[in-house]
C-alpha cells in the first residue's frame, strides 16, 4: 500500500493524468448540458495524449530532431519520437471529431431550442 | 523533487482544466480550456515533445476554442440548470473504484523519463538512427510522419475531410 503510494508520487505526470482522465468521464457522464459534455471529452482526449508525450520523454535527452547528421547517433539523447508522431495524429483527428460534436449541438439546438438534455428529451416525447 | 518546475505547470493545468469545469458560465468554461490546453502545450515543450506542443498550440487551444466559441454564439452561452440531482449509486461507486484501479496500477509503470523503459528500447532507436540516412530529413518526427508513415497521415486526411463535409451537411440551413 506504501509501495503503490510512493509508486504515484515519483510519477506526477501520472497522478495529472488520472485525475483530468477521471474527472473529464465523471463530467461527461453526469451533466446535462451538451457543450459541457464536449468540453468533458475534450479533456479525456488530451489527458490520454498527455500520459503518452510523458512516456516519450528521457531524462537528459532533447527533441528528436538530429544535432549533427554525419556523426552516429546515440538514441539515449533524443526523446523517443514515436509517441509524438502518433499523438500528432490523435490530435488533430480529436478537434475534428470535437468539430462535428459541436455541429451536431448547433443541429439540435437548432431543432429543440435548448441544450439540456433533459428538455431535449421532454420534447421528443 | 527533480521536476520542480514541471510540477508547477502540472498545477496550473489542473487548476485550468478544474475551472473549465465547475464555471457556470460555458463562455468561461471555453475560454479556460483554451489555457488548458496552452498550458498543456507548455508541459510537452519541457518534455521535449515540441513538435505536438506547436500542434496542440495552434489545434488544439486555437481551433477547438473557436469551435467552441462559433457554436456558443449561435446556441445558449449558459450552463441554465442550477440545481442538479444527485449523480446515481453506479457512478459514486465506479468511478472511485476505476481511480484507484489506475492509480494501483502506477506501481508497474517504468519510471518517469527512464531512458531504458521499454517504450525507448525497442524500435525507437533505429528510428532515429536510421532516418536521416532514410530520408535525409534531421526532425525525426517529421520523417516518421511524412515517410515512414505516410499512408497514416493520408488516412488522417481522409477523416478530416470526411468531418468536414459532417459538419457541412449538420449545419444546412434547410435539410
Amino acid at each position: 500500500m506504501v509501495d503503490a503510494f510512493l509508486a504515484v508520487l515519483q510519477r506526477p505526470n501520472f497522478l495529472a493524468f488520472v485525475i483530468i482522465f477521471l474527472w473529464g468521464f465523471y463530467i461527461m457522464v453526469t451533466r446535462y448540458n451538451l457543450v459541457k459534455k464536449l468540453i468533458g471529452m475534450y479533456l479525456v482526449q488530451t489527458s490520454v495524449i498527455f500520459f503518452l508525450v510523458s512516456i516519450s520523454a528521457k531524462k537528459g535527452a532533447t527533441v528528436p530532431v538530429l544535432l549533427s547528421t554525419t556523426e552516429p547517433v546515440q538514441a539515449a539523447s533524443y526523446a523517443n519520437p514515436l509517441p509524438h508522431v502518433l499523438t500528432l495524429t490523435a490530435i488533430v483527428v480529436g478537434v475534428a471529431t470535437l468539430g462535428v460534436g459541436l455541429a451536431l449541438c448547433a443541429a439540435i439546438y437548432r431543432e429543440y431550442g435548448s441544450l439540456d438534455e433533459e428538455e431535449i428529451l421532454k420534447k421528443l416525447e | 523533487m527533480i521536476f520542480s518546475y514541471e510540477i508547477l505547470l502540472l498545477l496550473l493545468m489542473l487548476v485550468t482544466a478544474a475551472g473549465a469545469i465547475m464555471v457556470k458560465d460555458l463562455m468561461s468554461a471555453v475560454l479556460l480550456l483554451g489555457s488548458y490546453s496552452f498550458f498543456l502545450a507548455l508541459v510537452w515543450a519541457w518534455l521535449g515533445a515540441v513538435d505536438v506542443a506547436f500542434v496542440e498550440a495552434v489545434v488544439g487551444a486555437g481551433l477547438a476554442t473557436v469551435l467552441f466559441l462559433l457554436t456558443l454564439f449561435r446556441t445558449a452561452p449558459k450552463d441554465t440548470r442550477l440545481r442538479r440531482p444527485p449523480p446515481s449509486l453506479t457512478t459514486l461507486i465506479v468511478f472511485p473504484l476505476l481511480g484507484v484501479l489506475l492509480l494501483y496500477a502506477a506501481n508497474d509503470l517504468p519510471g518517469f523519463g527512464d531512458p531504458n523503459s521499454p517504450a525507448s528500447v525497442h524500435i525507437s532507436p533505429t528510428y532515429l538512427q536510421q532516418s536521416y540516412q532514410d530520408t535525409h530529413t534531421p526532425n525525426v518526427v517529421t520523417s516518421v510522419l511524412m515517410d515512414y508513415r505516410s499512408l497514416d497521415t493520408m488516412v488522417e486526411t481522409v477523416v478530416i475531410f470526411a468531418s468536414g463535409i459532417a459538419c457541412a451537411l449538420l449545419l444546412r440551413r434547410h435539410g
